[in-house]
């Protein structure tokens, strides 16, 4: 069996999908949603504590074995993004680090320029940078000068649950860019999962559909094996559906050997 | 004397330390993270931070994110 | 890194067994792929493929049609000058040929512009012979600043320069930039150049690179057809292509094919390269990079050009003179090679209008 390990970093990982901790009903699933789905990355938000409100504190919750990966929600622009970053590994969060820099509160679109600017920063700073980013290509391109470690488009905006909208641009993307592709955001099912899979993105981040799912425990499992399924069936190369060339005169009948 | 802790004016007296406050707003120190004037502090330096008049702290946990 | 490394990655490559494995299930798998990789492209240019040119045929008619529309651009060459200090054993302007030579004054340039710009044609191609002292970039860029007048776009086709050489003849309004490797096999094209600046293989190689990075808006590339190996060489020259576009995202990229003509010296082509390898490799570039131009000049006769409209050709020259003021003042000086196709503009219009092709004179204008 040829390995398949997805390299990011200096970590290879063995299961593609990505866990999201915001929105769950109780922090208590985490745990049973990781050991039921084998996801090997976790992100998490870092945040100023309301002292009126007793707060657990979430990477207790988090396997051990997990790579942790915060992001920087909240942030508005490159320098809040960077600020918290350094925050983050300060606290002892590792060195991997999701950008995530949006001042859109109604569709909580990224904005490509600051994320630009901030992997350029942290990239120089030894993190490892995965950033959250609208799909389109002449920005990736210039993540991958700035020394990401991947690159997270879009898949629909956060939250909406409406699959792969941003399908074609993202297929630009794995056909273009080299580093690994994570679809990140706005898938809403399983099937969702395994579509963006098997067009050859690297792995995906799933937070909402799992943390909001009537069964949270289930739907993880559910995406891991959609994850696979996908990952395989890319893999196996599937044939591309033939275009039947319409009945129209030979072009190359006046050929002779 | 005046600090602003998390965005918002705190009132305190000269002397406080870092975890002096901490302890004072009922923070759960070892789930916090204190940044103090844009400069993390870890948990073993609070004590030996002293607080003056227009420090700057914010205190931070890790929560569930996506 | 620039193309040679990617050259040297290949340069070893046993094509020969390569081909061996390739079957007929493959080549028509790969017609239907929406992104070819560069083993697809050569495994396009197999003799397996060859039973397949019908249907690659069809495939890249829709796709050039899909991506260039139902046009054909048209221009013309201009020769300045004919001084050359290399010899490369293929070229009738080669320093050994006792020709005349001759460079074109202001005046004759802006004489053969009025007959050139008469015809309606708006893109012109100029070319040059090596050598700085009789073609220098002065020379050129004062003839650039006479032919600018009556052109919107013109592209160079001249020796290899510098980058600052490069942006000082964009700043005067050079926006394309021509130049073939003649032969990608680094053995051969050292045989073919035995003497001259041309010998330096590596430094024409990255020439393209250069251009791009003092900001030419458009290269085309391409090896000489008969030098070696046809599908060795269009397979480098898919290479390049793609590395420039890859490297250049903003620049537009295509290929000539031309084969090798008669021409003063008589040099005989190593290799014949046959109407239906040339078509192959149209089809099979075409396939590879949907959107990478291809040109086609005047070397092929009328017959063959007028069905390479529909196999995958974009750009065409009309009014083709290759001896130096041929239009205007030298009728019958040598050329660089015989023409075949001696078509007028209007003639060309003609033939595309009735294969349902409109000619389009002028693409593009710098503002």
């Amino acid at each position: 069996m040829v390995s398949d390990v997805l390299k990011i970093g200096e970590k290879e990982l063995n299961n593609r999908l990505f866990l999201g901790t915001g929105k769950f009903s109780a922090n208590k699933y985490i745990p049973e949603v990781v050991r039921a789905s084998g996801v090997q990355v976790v992100t998490v938000a870092l945040r100023r504590v309301d002292p009126e409100y007793e707060e657990e504190n979430i990477a207790a919750f988090v396997p051990r074995d997990c790579i942790l990966m915060p992001n920087t929600s909240g942030a508005r622009n490159a320098q809040e993004a960077v600020r918290i970053a350094r925050l983050a590994r300060a606290a002892g969060c590792g060195n991997w680090i999701k950008i995530e820099v949006i001042a859109d509160n109604r569709y909580l679109l990224p904005d490509n320029e600051e994320t630009v600017k901030a992997t350029e920063i942290l990239a120089g700073e030894d993190f490892v940078v995965l950033p959250y980013m609208s799909p389109d290509l002449a920005a990736a391109k210039k993540l991958v000068a700035a020394g990401a470690a991947a690159v997270m488009p879009l898949g629909a905006p956060i939250g909406s649950n409406r699959g792969l909208k941003t399908k074609e641009l993202v297929r630009i993307l794995i056909n273009e860019i080299s580093l690994p592709v994570i679809v990140d955001a706005g898938i809403g099912r399983p099937s969702e999962a395994a579509e963006a899979m098997e067009m050859g993105a690297a792995a995906v981040l799933v937070n909402t559909a799992i943390a909001t799912a009537g069964e949270p425990v289930a739907m993880a499992r559910a995406f891991s094996l959609a994850v696979e399924a996908g990952r395989l069936a890319y893999l196996a190369e599937p044939g591309e559906a033939v275009e039947y060339a319409r009945a129209s005169s030979p072009l190359t009948g006046f050929l002779r050997d | 004397m005046k600090v602003i802790l998390n965005g918002k004016e705190e009132q305190v007296e000269a002397g406080t330390t870092v975890a002096g406050l901490v302890k004072l707003k009922g923070f759960n120190p070892d789930t916090v993270i204190v940044e103090f004037n844009n400069e993390l502090v870890n948990q073993e330096n609070w004590d030996v931070t002293v607080l003056k008049s227009g420090d700057r702290m914010e205190v931070l946990r890790f929560v569930g994110g996506g | 890194m620039s193309f040679y490394e990617v050259y040297e990655q290949f340069r070893g490559f046993d094509m020969e067994s390569f081909f061996k494995r390739v079957t007929g299930a493959q080549v028509k798998k790969i017609i239907t792929k929406n992104r070819l990789t560069e083993f697809d492209y050569l495994a396009l240019l197999s003799p397996a493929a060859e039973k397949h040119l019908e249907e690659m045929a069809q495939r890249a008619r829709r796709l050039t049609v899909q991506h260039f529309g139902r046009v054909m651009m048209l221009f013309t060459p201009l020769y300045l000058s004919n001084y050359c200090v290399n010899q490369c054993v293929y070229c009738g302007f080669q320093a050994k040929n006792r020709l005349e030579r001759k460079k074109l004054t202001p005046d004759e340039v802006e004489k053969e512009a009025r007959m050139i710009a008469a015809t309606g044609l708006k893109h012109l191609l100029i070319l040059t012979g090596e050598s700085r002292r009789e073609s220098s970039v002065a020379y050129i860029r004062a003839c650039v600043e006479i032919l600018k007048k009556y052109f919107t776009s013109i592209n160079i086709e001249i020796y290899p320069l510098e980058e600052e050489e490069y942006a000082e003849l964009i700043a005067a309004g050079v926006d394309g930039l021509t130049i073939y490797q003649e032969a990608y096999d680094e053995e051969i094209y050292d045989q073919l150049h035995p003497a001259g600046p041309k010998r330096n293989y590596r430094f024409r190689l990255e020439t393209p690179e250069r251009a791009c990075r003092a900001g030419m808006r458009a290269v085309n590339v391409g090896a000489l057809l008969g030098l070696h190996d046809w599908r060795s060489e269009a397979f480098f020259t898919g290479l390049h292509a793609n590395y420039l576009q890859d490297t250049f995202p903003e620049v537009e990229v295509s290929i000539s094919p031309p084969r090798i003509r008669p021409h003063l010296g008589g040099f005989q082509p190593k290799v014949k390269v046959s109407d239906k390898n040339l078509v192959q490799y149209m089809l099979a570039f075409r396939l590879y990079m949907p959107r990478g131009g291809i040109t086609v000049s005047t070397r092929e006769p009328v017959w063959l050009r007028d069905r390479l409209v529909k196999l995958g050709a974009t750009r065409m020259s009309a009014g083709s003179c290759t001896a130096v003021g041929g239009r205007s003042v030298n009728e019958h000086d040598d050329g660089q090679f015989e023409i075949s196709d001696e078509r007028s503009v209007a003639e060309m219009a003609r033939m595309l209008y009735r294969q349902g092709c409109q000619p389009v004179y002028k693409d593009w204008q710098m503002i």
